[in-house]
């Protein structure tokens, strides 16, 4: 078994809303795989119904070897899951809830969990209803990589982290993969994913839109260049690879592929440089710019991205 | 600006946060006055019978600790004593819980401190909380006052009864002012506001149980623990008995107390603070913890513990009750025609009162299963994903939940028993019977599994309506064995409430034949609702 997950042609509708449409996705063992989406494409159901929370309309799921509908329990003691919203007991000190969930998965290592207890500066003394977001997205994942399993499934794991935090969890799906574990990590930061993902797939409305090795979805990242020269800005937009420029006397900003990013920048060199920031797109844009659509986003960002959009297209 | 400023338009935000809640409270507290009141009305018609509830209720203390001391023996008094002392609890709670909703709830959730960060004085939360608390309870008192006036009580007297209800709520209003600051958390205010609630309780029980004879037989004067009770206060006031007005600068008194001490402690202590140090837990789970049943126990033992409190306090009082009950019954011909009605009909009074209890004391704790089971659906639209993703099986999980849920409900039958037979004992002498009335008490067992199953089978099929359809189940019961019998309802509609079957102990004998029905019919509804949950998506 080379695959710890593989799914084909999986399709799940809730009444008439279409959640996933024909799906399809491959997590090798050993890797950590990135599963990059807006909210709401599909990223929690896919990974509920890996977890046979939800049950598959069509399809064939397979993880570890087996049907996560038919075989949950015996699958489960060997994989350990993160909700993207963690829940705990509102009376239930941070410290029960990590051994419970450590307990009912079937035990875990004492050691390494008081270890990231340290890591993540948690206080598990403390009921978990005084607990911030980021602090039960802590218990939930400390008491994830306390546990020795095969597979990680983690849902948007880092929302409510600080940077801090950040650096603990990356450290933390890097020892995993040193130790050949398996890490299913879906986000909606491309950054993320881009620092810790062997392999990304990317879904978006149900399905998956691409995927491939971060070299393989190079073309995705196209780079926005800010630059500002002593000398007027001119053969600019004669360049190969040089799109959306926005052009003011000295001042540009324009977008570049980035296999053509070596020849721009030896033209720019030329026109003697002040100041350079370049930087990887976000989701957003890239969703924006690849399939022409502004991503569903939650409620309060929603009337963002028309702005946006208005002003680069 | 100053520290008032942003009132208003707070006090208009909280008011249309509880659009629904408080209405409903208003109206449904109004309802049970209503109900309770007009049924007075029916059963004390006569000169006689409402002199003789009068001598009865002075000459026994039990009566008094309930509902505390008649003024005189006019229908109005009479209505005040028997619609007061349940209902004033449940304003002061609607109160104080509609306070800490407004001002500490803000706190916890973070919403305070965005609100705190606008152009909002520093005491606007708590005044606007406050405004809109006591205009519900300025309503509430006007409707109980128009309710007493509409059954024909006099006019000075009804208004004042029901400014007497809403006194009271203002009252705990004052005090949630203060418990909210003091707690860090809504449920230690709330916890804080019930214990106090709790001690004015047991102030006003105890100086109205202990109350002095007036000489005349029909009336008493309670002793001073009641005038240290807000409770007592509302029913000292005597509105219907020429009141004693000067009684309500004692509620104004109270409120201008509380609501200074609240803004004092505003002033000094930042937002989102409390002045109780918040409690520490273990740091790693005791091993009883560690398991589905061991998980379901912890988070359903605070409910039963809290239903055993109750539901011994209400069974011991039935004892002496009992003890009284063939002289109680006797002032009524209509309260012995509606005994003698739920208890089986024909057999001696005595035993037709404690069937009549124990049918009563069924269905109540059929209001714990519910509530119990009602768990597993606030579990799963929470923790309960994360939960089923470790090495833990659907069946397994549901089970402990039932498990707890029954067992807690044989627990409490069995200590309805227990409390009504030893108090028996020791109120009448006559100990022999608490064998028996333990019989009799979880012969109601089958019936509260009956609904059980019935709502671990909507659990299992239809979660996202279990709540209110389960809640209607109950309801549907307590209306069928409660009014059925008076309304005369057809057999067939009767049949439709487990309640129904359960043999009229001690009165009739012990028929194993329908409880072992109810029993067939709760395990194959919990069989199936356990089947359903197994095959259907979690509903999260």
């Amino acid at each position: 078994m080379t695959d710890a997950i593989q799914v084909v042609n999986l399709t799940k509708t809730f009444g008439d809303v279409r959640a996933l449409d024909r799906l399809d996705l491959t997590v090798r063992t050993g890797e950590v795989h990135g599963f990059l989406g807006p909210n709401g494409a599909g990223k929690s159901t896919t990974i509920r119904i890996l977890l046979g929370l939800l049950r598959k309309d069509s399809g064939e799921v397979s993880v570890l070897g087996g049907d996560p509908w038919r075989d949950a329990v015996a699958l489960h003691r060997r994989l350990a899951y993160v909700p993207g919203d963690v829940n705990l007991w509102p009376n239930l000190t941070g410290g029960e809830a990590i051994d419970l969930f450590g307990a009912l998965r079937g035990g875990l290592n004492r050691r390494r969990r008081d270890e990231l207890i340290e890591q993540f500066a948690l206080d598990p003394t403390r009921r978990c209803r005084t607990y911030s977001k980021g602090n039960r997205q802590k218990v939930a994942l400390i008491a994830a990589f306390a546990s020795d399993v095969e597979l990680y499934i983690l849902d948007e794991p880092t929302s409510g982290l600080d940077p801090l935090m950040d650096a603990v969890f990356r450290e933390c799906v890097q020892e995993a993969k040193r130790a050949g574990r398996t890490v299913l990590l879906s986000s909606h930061i491309l950054a993320e994913v881009e620092a810790l993902a062997d392999r990304i797939s990317i879904i978006r409305e149900g399905r998956i839109a691409e995927s491939g090795t971060m070299d393989q979805l190079r073309h995705l990242t196209r780079l926005t260049v800010t630059v500002e020269t002593a000398r007027p800005l001119t053969g600019l937009d004669a360049l190969p690879g040089v799109h959306d420029l926005h052009l003011d006397g000295t001042r540009a900003r324009f977008e570049v592929d980035p296999e053509h990013l070596g020849r721009v920048h030896r033209h720019l060199a030329d026109l003697d440089v002040r100041s350079l920031t370049s930087t990887p797109p976000t989701l957003e844009e890239l969703f924006m710019r690849h399939y022409g659509e502004v991503p569903a986003q939650n409620g309060e960002q929603a009337s963002r991205p028309a702005a946006a959009s208005g002003e680069r297209r | 600006m100053n520290s008032f400023t942003g009132t208003l338009r707070l006090a208009r935000l909280a008011a249309r946060r509880d659009r629904v809640q408080l209405p409903v409270w208003v109206l449904a507290l109004t309802g049970v006055v209503a109900a309770s009141a007009s049924s007075i009305q029916s059963l004390y018609q006569t000169e006689q019978e409402r002199l003789s509830y009068a001598m009865s209720n002075a000459g026994s203390a039990v009566a008094r600790v309930f509902n505390g001391p008649v003024a005189d023996p006019t229908a109005g008094s009479i209505t005040m004593t028997e619609t007061f002392s349940f209902t004033a609890v449940l304003v002061a709670l609607m109160s104080s819980m509609a306070v800490v909703r407004h001002t500490r709830q803000n706190e916890e959730t973070g919403r305070a401190e965005l609100i705190g960060a606008a152009v909002v004085g520093r005491h606007a939360m708590l005044t606007a909380a406050l405004l809109v608390v006591v205009a519900a309870n300025a309503v509430l008192a006007l409707l109980i006052g128009g309710v007493f006036l509409a059954l024909g009580l006099p006019a000075a007297g009804s208004l004042g009864a029901g400014a007497a209800f809403g006194a009271v709520g203002a009252a705990f209003a004052a005090v949630a002012a203060v418990t909210a600051q003091i707690a860090q958390t809504a449920r230690g205010a709330n916890g804080l506001a019930g214990a106090v609630l709790g001690a004015a309780f047991l102030l006003r029980a105890l100086g109205d149980g202990l109350a002095r004879p007036a000489g005349d037989g029909v009336t008493v004067e309670s002793r001073w623990p009641s005038w240290l009770s807000p409770l007592g206060w509302g029913q000292q006031l005597q509105p219907f008995a020429g009141g004693r007005w000067w009684v309500f600068g004692l509620f104004a008194a109270l409120l201008a107390a509380g609501v200074w001490t609240a803004y004092r402690l505003t002033d000094h202590r930042d937002v989102g603070t409390g002045m109780l140090p918040v409690r520490r837990g273990p740091a790693t789970a005791a091993r009883t913890l560690l398991s589905p049943l061991g998980l379901a126990w912890r988070l359903q033992r605070g409910v039963l513990l809290g239903w055993a409190v109750g539901v011994l306090l209400m069974a011991v009082s039935m004892g002496p009750l009992g003890e009284e009950a063939e002289e109680l019954l006797a002032t009524s011909e209509e309260l012995k025609q509606y005994f003698a009605q739920l208890g089986g009909g024909g057999a001696a009074l005595l035993d037709a009162f404690f069937a009549a209890v124990m049918g009563m004391f069924g269905i109540a704790v059929a209001g714990y299963t519910v509530q119990a089971l009602l768990r597993i659906r606030t579990e799963e639209t929470g923790p309960l994903e994360a939960v089923l993703a470790t090495a833990v099986s659907r069946p397994r999980w549901i089970l402990g939940h039932i498990l707890c849920a029954v067992a807690g409900t044989a627990a409490l039958l069995l200590l309805t028993g227990a409390g009504v037979g030893v108090s028996y004992g020791l109120a009448s002498g006559e100990t022999g019977r608490t064998g028996e009335l333990i019989v009799a008490a979880l012969a109601q067992l089958p019936a509260t599994l009956a609904v059980a199953g019935a709502v671990v089978a909507i659990l299992g099929v239809l979660p996202r309506r279990a709540i209110a359809l389960s809640w209607s189940i109950l309801i549907a019961c307590l209306l069928i064995s409660q009014l059925g019998p008076v309304l005369e309802l057809p057999q067939a509609v009767m049949n439709v409430s487990p309640f129904t079957h359960v043999p009229f102990l001690p009165v009739a004998d012990l028929a194993v034949t329908p409880l072992a029905a109810l029993l067939a019919v709760g395990a194959a509804l919990t069989a199936g609702g356990i089947a359903a949950f197994r095959r259907r998506d979690l509903a999260l």
